[in-house]
């Protein structure tokens, strides 16, 4: 019997899937898995999907990926919906959207929940990125959690950012401004059935023209108008889509932004590990009595924190 | 309610520790959801992570989303009466794919007389209008397969 990592590589659904499942879980012998499959990562487009919640995410996902299919890519979808932070528990529904999609073995679609993470995405999802990527699929869309202002990981992940916005936020485009402005690489203008669709367009256009220090100097942010009920304008953005690919090819970009998520991939893996480390040292009693004790005022959280640094080797 | 901050499994690192994942699913042509609404809000209170297909789902469909989102337990909610049509194209499936370590039930309006026929499937609960949420909760947590979360397919 082959193993799992084999097994994905030739394209087996359930061992991705399963693969999946272990990234998620942190299971120990996930990281020995994903350090083969990065070996074999790397040929996918990475594209990321975000935008405020109801914006049109799961629709324009689902178009995307029709006419994607049409164009005979083989496509990975990751659907991030937030956990409860009372219960640990989600409801993932992005899939009601997708399921005219289920049953086609070129697409692979997988929920997952953000558990406690905040920056719009899980915890793993980079990682599960990088086990559909060696699977072969290409491209992999990433649709954020919907988002407020500062949920901006997606960009550390996604090689094209699409910021959807929907007609008849008004002056609410103002909350868009910093940070999830800055990180789109394509604006989309969702439900351009309905009214106010035009004057959205034309509220981020101006925006954009007032962005005196353009992120990408030689790539224009293109604004288009999609909608998912009459399927208008999807096939010019997945033609936009490719295009932003070539400029990263093209220009360097694309290494650039593969360097910096590597080194913040890095930090993260090591801040994990002292995560880890930190459990090992200090048991649960512990960090009870620590807890309550600082939280009392009987010590200060600096000191506590330098000893406990001290203990996992740190200083 | 006391904040959990979502990663209470984190206290467990070196073990695998996570929430479990269930598959509600509507098939048939149906389109009273709101059983299934209220069953996936409950699995969601009680700490597990729930997968909402929508309404009329094809067989294939429910499979193919029990096999990629590799849940614990996939739910069934049927009013149609389809469901001695239905279930038995489920397992059918589910088992051509191999698919042997995940819970299935199933709720809705079963009558009585099917009830032994259903559970023949191989779908190992039937629940009725009137279930308390707790049992259903109870029922999922004591029969999924926790050694499939340390296996490897």
């Amino acid at each position: 019997m082959q193993n799992i990592v084999e097994r994905l590589l030739s394209g087996d659904r359930r061992a991705l899937a399963r693969m999946v499942t272990l990234i998620e879980a942190e299971a120990p012998q996930a990281r020995g898995y994903l350090a083969e499959l990065h070996q074999h990562a790397g040929r996918a487009h990475i594209v990321g999907v975000t935008g405020s919640p109801g914006a049109g995410k799961s629709s324009l996902v689902t178009c995307l990926v029709r006419e994607l299919r049409d164009r005979e890519r083989k496509v990975g979808i990751i659907a991030v919906d937030p956990t409860s932070p009372f219960t640990g528990g989600a409801i993932l529904g992005d899939r009601i959207r997708m399921m005219e999609l289920a049953g086609d073995p070129n697409i692979f679609i997988r929920s997952m929940a953000s558990r406690g993470n905040l920056g719009g995405l899980a915890a793993s999802t980079r990682d599960v990125v990088r086990a559909m990527d060696a699977a072969g699929y290409d491209p992999v869309i990433v649709e954020t959690v919907g988002t407020g202002q500062a949920e901006v990981e997606v960009m550390r992940t996604a090689q094209t950012v699409l910021v959807v916005v929907a007609p008849g936020m008004g002056d609410d485009i103002q909350a868009i401004k910093a940070g999830i402005l800055e990180i789109a690489d394509i604006f989309v203008v969702s439900k351009a059935d309905k009214p106010g669709a035009d004057q959205t367009v034309a509220e981020l256009a101006m925006l954009l023209s007032l962005d005196s220090h353009r992120r990408q100097a030689a790539w224009r942010i293109p604004v288009l108008k999609t909608s998912a009920f009459k399927v208008q304008g999807i096939s010019e953005l997945v033609d936009a889509v490719q295009k932003h690919q070539v400029y990263l090819q093209e220009s360097g970009s694309l290494a650039q932004r593969a360097q910096r998520q590597v080194q913040s991939e890095i930090q993260n893996l090591i801040l994990q590990t002292v995560a880890r480390a930190l459990k090992d040292v200090v048991s649960e009693e512990e960090w009870r009595i620590l807890v309550e004790d600082v939280t009392k005022r009987e010590r200060d959280p600096y000191s506590a924190a330098a000893e406990l640094a001290a203990r996992v080797g740190l200083i | 309610m006391t904040e959990t901050s979502g990663n209470n499994r984190s206290s467990i690192l070196h073990d695998i520790s996570r929430p479990i994942r269930v598959l509600v699913a509507k098939p048939g042509l149906d389109g009273h959801d709101r059983g299934a609404k209220v069953i996936a809000r409950a699995l969601r209170d009680a700490g597990m992570e729930v997968i909402y297909t929508g309404i009329r789902q094809t067989p294939e469909m429910i499979v193919e989303a029990a096999i990629q989102e590799d849940v614990d337990a996939v739910l069934m909610s049927i009013l149609s009466g389809a469901h001695m049509a239905i279930f038995p194209k489920v397992m059918e499936l589910l088992q051509q794919n191999n698919v042997d370590d995940v819970l299935v039930a199933a709720g809705g309006i079963l009558p009585d007389e099917d009830i032994p026929a259903i559970k023949a499937m191989g779908i190992k609960g039937c629940f009725g209008p009137g279930t308390l949420m707790e049992e259903i909760i109870r029922f999922v947590r004591e029969n999924v397969q926790a050694e499939r979360l340390a296996t490897e397919v």
